[in-house]
């Protein structure tokens, strides 16, 4: 086995049992899972699992999923890369502080995160009653699903750009600058070019967990059909309902999505490796 | 060059004064309203009436079983998935095989998994409607609705967090030091414990802090999987859920405390690694 796996030679011990307990728990927690799903769907027939996704209110949770995901990434995208601007270049008082923060819906507990944004949003809550007036309503309406999904993505745009502007040299910004080129053209034409794979790849990964995100989403939303139910909640009130072969199809269209944005995050990221050497 | 400042007050590498300050202010003010503001409330509606009534809460035996609940979860499946994640990192960055890409994207796959699609995956495989799962309840081994099923959906949900933190670092400091220990008559496990284990002890202790943060918190695969039986295979956040749907805002906020005073725990502990030891961690120099 030894030889046929390893490809050259190492004079480490361990490999037997390393790759042992790697491939013993991977298949235990996530192989034998994942094919669990697939061959229920290979079970229920391509045909059949159609016929049951094709229904209006799995359509508009799907749909909805997508979309709240789409924007709330996009919001990401702008505010996170000024967020991560702001927190590389400039030295204020309580930077580090911020800078500890961002990764605050990273250790925030989902169901955490969903009540207590939830309970500033309702109507009788501090932001609820101060956008009332406006004639915003956030809670149990769509944009709280994305002011939700706001919170959970955040951290993944930031994060993933920060260390590229850490990084960026300052030569070509000078060289710009000796040129004749004003601030705003050198930011628009040499910097975002640069910082274009890390935001991309930042605003796949924000996008990724945000379509599949459950706990910080239901409490907000509010789950009306067909209006504001997001898919991960029909998954599990199809499993309440034991209709198994319902939810898995919802599942498996799910797992889908993720898998095609797997390629996608990777697929920039090898764009980017050709193109400038770096993600 | 103080001349030279003092007649070009702006470097050419930055932006003008107002601009700087204008999105200073926007940085204050986003991280306020997105972040700073939901953590507030969730210590001001648990505070709502008063410590005594957080206290009262907290003595709930409904949330104490939770507490314990998450407790154990946490005790089990965060040394299990750093053992992983070590005999990954070992496997992969000691070692050339085929495949060897395809291995580190199946280990990532639980990031971009939903936890709903992760519990159902759980519910599929061992629930009653499955042969596999009849046998295990005729055999009184259920692991849907028990005990053994929230571990594994814990277990899905941080499966990359520790090995996604070492492998980075073990692929850096490639294997001449450990050949060096071999070479001079040390054993492998002793190789193992005083080469590798000092050099990435920085990067796993905080791999170890993300996931034991993630396993405390988890919600959708948990709540899908266990059932959320009161006193049983309730944990804190679908305890939570279930104290928020019945009005019992006070002690859902609580249990929310005490989940969001372990978050800002492990953001301090996070932080203070980062800032010591930068240079032995991945995270911080990621590309």
């Amino acid at each position: 086995m030894r030889a046929g796996i390893l490809r050259s030679p190492s004079p480490l011990p361990g490999f037997g049992l390393s790759f042992g307990i790697m491939m013993t728990v991977l298949s235990i927690v996530v192989l034998l899972p994942i094919a669990a799903l697939l061959g229920r769907g290979l079970m229920i027939g391509p045909a059949d699992l159609w016929d049951m996704l094709n229904s209006r209110r799995i359509w508009s949770a799907l749909t909805l999923s997508f979309r709240a995901a789409l924007i709330a990434s996009l919001f990401n995208l702008v505010f996170g890369l000024m967020l991560a601007w702001v927190l590389v270049r400039y030295r204020f008082w309580g930077r580090r502080f911020i800078d500890a923060a961002v990764d605050l819906p990273f250790a925030l507990p989902t169901a955490v995160a969903g009540i207590a944004l939830t309970a500033l949003y309702a109507p009788n809550g501090v932001f609820g009653q101060a956008l009332a007036p406006l004639g915003l309503q956030v809670a149990y309406t769509e944009v709280g699903i994305w002011v939700a999904l706001v919170f959970i993505g955040l951290p993944f745009v930031v994060r993933t750009v920060q260390p590229v502007i850490e990084e960026l040299e300052p030569d070509l910004e000078e060289v710009s600058a000796t040129l004749g080129a004003r601030r705003i053209y050198t930011l628009r034409r040499v910097i975002l070019p640069t910082l274009t794979p890390a935001l991309l790849t930042g605003f796949a990964l924000a996008l990724a967990r945000s379509v599949g995100e459950y706990g910080s989403v239901i409490f907000i939303a509010g789950n009306i059909p067909n209006l504001t139910e997001i898919a991960p909640l029909l998954i599990v009130i199809r499993l309440e309902e034991y209709n198994y072969d319902a939810a898995a199809a919802i599942g498996i269209a799910m797992l889908v999505i993720s898998f095609a944005m797997l390629l996608a995050i990777n697929a920039i990221q090898v764009w980017s490796r050709r193109r400038i050497g770096n993600v | 060059m103080s001349d030279i400042a003092l007649t070009r007050p702006v470097p050419v590498t930055s932006e003008p004064p107002l601009a700087r300050y204008l999105l200073i202010g926007f940085a204050v003010v986003f991280v306020t309203l997105f972040l700073f503001a939901p953590l507030l409330t969730v210590f001001a509606e648990a505070l709502r009436q008063g410590w005594a009534g957080a206290l009262d809460a907290l003595r709930l035996p409904d949330a104490q079983a939770a507490i314990r609940m998450t407790l154990t979860i946490a005790a089990i499946a965060v040394p299990i998935n750093a053992a992983f994640g070590i005999a990954a990192a070992w496997a992969i960055t000691k070692f050339d095989f085929r495949g060897k890409a395809f291995l580190i994207t199946l280990i990532d796959l639980p990031f971009s998994v939903s936890p709903v699609v992760a519990g159902l995956m759980l519910v599929l495989l061992f629930g009653a409607n499955s042969t596999l799962g009849g046998w295990l309840i005729a055999n009184d081994m259920p692991i849907v609705f028990a005990f053994p099923g929230i571990l594994l959906a814990t277990l899905f949900i941080t499966f990359p967090f520790v090995a996604r933190e070492i492998i980075p670092v073990m692929m850096e400091q490639g294997r001449a030091e450990e050949e060096a220990a071999l070479t001079l008559g040390a054993s492998g496990w002793r190789t193992f414990f005083t080469v590798t284990l000092p050099n990435i002890r920085w990067a796993l202790l905080y791999g170890v802090l993300l996931c034991n943060a993630r396993a405390m918190g988890e919600f959708g695969a948990v709540a899908v999987v266990s059932g959320k039986i009161r006193g049983e295979t309730a944990t804190m956040p679908t305890m939570i859920e279930m104290f928020y749907n019945e009005y019992l805002s006070v002690a859902a906020f609580t249990l929310a405390a005490v989940l969001a005073m372990l978050a800002l725990l492990t953001l301090l502990l996070k932080s203070l690694l980062e800032w010591r030891h930068a240079d032995l961690l991945a995270a911080t120099r990621r590309h």
